[in-house]
């Protein structure tokens, strides 16, 4: 049984394709056969962060246009067999993914015993975010403690309960999570930035995962290795710590609590 | 917060005033969120139609959908002012 997971947002810049490299990788590492698909026809980047953009030949587009087989679009991942990235096309634009042809590859996927597809969507509302959400059968939105991020991910909560396939078809609808990321548990202690709690309780649905705003993640990009196998980031683990939840493990959270200040620190301010 | 902040004044909580501001606009957003896009401008076109006959304020057309069980139900409410004055313009004059 094939699993489909879109990872979207709403807003840009929030850490989609980070979250969708890194549960692609945390899934695949836990022995489950996974697809990582970048749904962002024109800005493709799901290449750079997973270290394989110099390995592209084919991508998305062509294996929808009937230009390639699925498999020689396919790039197994250099790290973890059980690893596939799709990439998506960098010269069309989103309106050459038409919803068949969608549907024909995550098919395929499926028949090929794949556990898992990701879809790591583009930021917006347009039509290549609403074909990677259309059939998904849980959703991962990733959302950063600041007033637009929340906004904007309200908005692609009501489009998940109402333009997805399982909406339409009655099927219970998507399953949904939050996933904070850029979390600044000191800025919280502080009343500069909305905690946990806040976003949770705005947007009505339960917490996956909070990833803590860390250096790691950058240097992560950097090297093209998805931050989740830097076990000494703090990211790294929170995304681990996700990774399971998914799975149905019960992890406590981590990183959330402000870092404590010495007595001299008290005194003197930081 | 060191000792010298306590001399400073203190910025507010601007966590909290986000958190507020949300669950407002969050809301209202869910609230509009699926009403039928028509709405504004049905309002605007029955507004016109009854002030050829009646005097009616700009405001006093209230109308929103409501969902009843399976159906939905559209509701009108128009506020008729004191004495139906007849509107100024337009007499019925037949053809020109």
């Amino acid at each position: 049984m094939t699993e489909i997971i879109v990872v979207t947002s709403g807003k840009g810049g929030v850490g989609k394709t980070t979250t969708s490299a890194s549960l692609a990788v945390g899934l695949a590492r836990r022995g489950k056969k996974v697809a990582v698909i970048d749904f962002d026809v024109g800005l493709r980047n799901l290449d750079l962060i997973m270290g394989c953009e110099r390995r592209v030949v084919y991508d998305f587009v062509n294996v929808i246009q009937g230009e390639c087989t699925l498999k020689q679009a396919l790039i197994k991942d250099k790290r973890i067999e059980t690893l596939h990235v799709l990439a998506a096309s960098q010269t069309r634009d989103k309106e050459a993914l038409s919803k068949e042809g969608v549907e024909r590859v995550l098919n395929e996927l499926t028949e090929d015993g794949f556990d898992y597809v990701i879809c790591d969507s583009p930021a917006g509302i347009e039509k290549g975010a609403s074909l990677a959400m259309y059939f998904a059968d849980r959703a991962i939105v990733v959302v950063n403690p600041e007033v637009s991020s929340v906004r904007d991910s309200d908005r692609i909560l009501g489009l998940l309960a109402s333009k997805t396939r399982r909406a339409e078809q009655g099927a219970g609808g998507v399953e949904q999570h939050l996933l904070l990321t850029r979390y600044n548990p000191d800025r919280v202690a502080n009343g500069d930035m909305m905690g946990i709690a806040d976003v949770k309780d705005i947007l009505g649905i339960e917490v996956l995962g909070v990833i803590p705003e860390s250096p790691g993640v950058l240097t992560a990009s950097n090297a093209g290795v998805p931050v989740i196998l830097d076990d000494t980031s703090d990211a790294g683990q929170a995304y681990a710590d996700a990774v399971a939840r998914l799975s149905g493990e019960e992890r406590p959270m981590r990183f959330i609590d402000a870092t404590k200040k010495g007595f001299l620190a008290r005194i003197f301010g930081s | 917060m060191g000792l010298f902040d306590l001399f400073r004044s203190r910025p507010k909580n601007t966590a909290s005033v986000a958190a507020e501001r949300l669950r407002i606009i969050v809301m209202q957003e869910r609230a509009a969120n699926g009403r039928p896009d028509y709405l504004p401008m049905l309002r605007r076109e029955l507004l016109e139609v009854i002030r050829k006959y009646v005097n009616v304020d700009p405001d006093a057309i209230d109308i929103h959908v409501t969902h009843e069980g399976e159906g939905e139900v559209l509701e009108l409410s128009v506020a008729l002012p004191e004495k139906h004055t007849a509107a100024p313009a337009t007499p019925a004059t037949g053809e020109t």
